[in-house]
């Protein structure tokens, strides 16, 4: 379990080592409070997704799946890229309501960045992993939470270097896009040198 | 050249360097860093985002006035998702292995922003013929990156071209010696950057360009 989580955070950190999320990555990361809201809206939304995807395979969609209806020898599993894409963007519109509704000062610290979400292929990313690494449903939930947090870890760092890094005086074809690059790549350097630990 | 003509070889031509989605607009750069390990990966991958983003631009050009704005998205994710999948099923048919090792990636052209990025900045506007060769061209302005990269990655990490040995490594009694960090995920970033400073520095308009871009968002 802890294995899971501090793999799905630094090792196999989603942004840093499978360069998932890298558009959104790259477009919010010029401010630090703007990366800051999309970096809990991530978390919050790899947690509970995941999860879901993992119930939704295994009760309905993996070979055999559908069993408790007597249908023994079904395999819906080529449905899994639109039924999480699906998932993905129900969840997000119902948390956009209750945030809404209930949390009026979480959403419109978040607001903005849940529609961006759902075409962040960082969250259908980890769903596809999920299912690809057949984990059981309390892993799922660690892995959602896990890759969730080692997202945001990245998109909070190289927002604050990129702050700084602004007023340096840098090469002009190199400035902004193509500096961001240099700096994500420092970073996927440091946090792959956590792949060494063991725990347990 | 009639000026017909001229204005669909533009549709075909401009996404390859001068409007280049990777480049200029910083789009799909996900399965770029993610699949560039070999050429082989990088190859199959071109070849299937050219193909959905062709065929999704030219699906949701000829249905574009039938479609409500407010569920656009859906519509448009729907079709895409659906061509990614029949994309997906064939190449665990014939290609199974490549298929292994691009793992989740074929996947996630569904949410690839160049695929949506087009639908909705092209396709909804045009008819279909013009919204192919948008599609393509940006496919092909996508692959070009994509293969470059993959190149350079797989023949300087390995010595290998698609499994053909170019350049004979030391340790088989030949005289290259492999730098072992290009086939590592940062080695990606690295060299995305280096192309990046390269094409705006040939093309100065460009960085002006994203550097608007910028400005555009700072002040939103």
């Amino acid at each position: 379990m802890i294995e899971i989580l501090l793999k799905s955070v630094f090792s196999q950190n989603l942004a840093l080592a499978y360069f998932l999320g890298m558009c959104t990555f790259l477009a919010v990361s010029r401010h630090f409070e703007t990366a800051f809201g999309l970096g809990l809206a991530m978390i919050a939304v790899e947690t509970i997704t995941v999860p879901i995807n993992n119930l939704i395979f295994n009760y309905v969609l993996a070979y055999g799946a559908l069993s408790w209806t007597g249908l023994d020898s079904v395999d819906l599993s080529f449905l899994t890229l639109i039924a999480s894409i699906g998932v993905i963007a129900a969840t997000v519109q119902v948390l956009e309501m209750i945030l809404d509704s209930y949390f009026p000062k979480l959403y419109q610290a978040l607001g903005i960045f849940l529609p961006l979400i759902t075409v962040n292929c960082a969250i259908l990313g980890a769903s596809l992993f999920m299912v690809e690494r057949r984990y059981d449903f309390s892993e799922s939930v660690i892995y959602g939470f896990g890759s969730g947090l080692g997202w945001a870890l990245a998109i909070w760092a190289l927002a604050a270097l990129r702050e700084r890094i602004d007023e340096s005086l840098v090469p002009k074809g190199l400035r902004g896009l193509g500096l961001a690059f240099i700096l994500t790549g420092i970073m996927s350097m440091g946090f792959a040198v956590f792949g060494d630990l063991k725990f347990g | 050249m009639t000026r017909h003509d001229k204005q669909f070889s533009g549709h075909l031509l401009k996404p390859i360097i001068a409007a280049n989605p990777i480049i200029l607009n910083v789009l799909g750069i996900c399965s770029a860093l993610a699949v560039t390990t070999s050429l082989s990966t990088a190859l199959v991958m071109s070849v299937s985002l050219i193909v959905v983003l062709g065929f999704s631009n030219t699906l949701i050009s000829i249905i574009r006035n039938h479609i409500d704005r407010s569920i656009r998205l859906i519509v448009q994710i729907t079709i895409i998702a659906s061509l990614v999948i029949v994309v997906d099923q064939i190449l665990q048919a014939y290609l199974f292995e490549t298929s292994k090792r691009l793992s989740v990636f074929v996947g996630l052209i569904v949410t690839n922003c160049i695929v949506l990025g087009r639908a909705e900045a092209f396709a909804m506007k045009n008819p279909p013929i013009p919204s192919l060769l948008d599609g393509i061209g940006n496919g092909f302005g996508y692959a070009w990156i994509l293969l470059l990269i993959g190149a350079v990655r797989e023949l300087l990490a390995s010595g290998k071209l698609l499994g053909q040995v170019l350049l004979p490594l030391e340790k088989n009694g030949g005289w290259f010696n492999p730098i072992e960090f290009l086939g590592l995920p940062p080695s990606a970033f690295f060299l995305l950057a280096l192309l990046v400073w390269l094409v705006r520095t040939i093309n100065p308009e460009q960085a002006e360009l994203a550097e608007q871009i910028e400005q555009k968002d700072k002040s939103k």
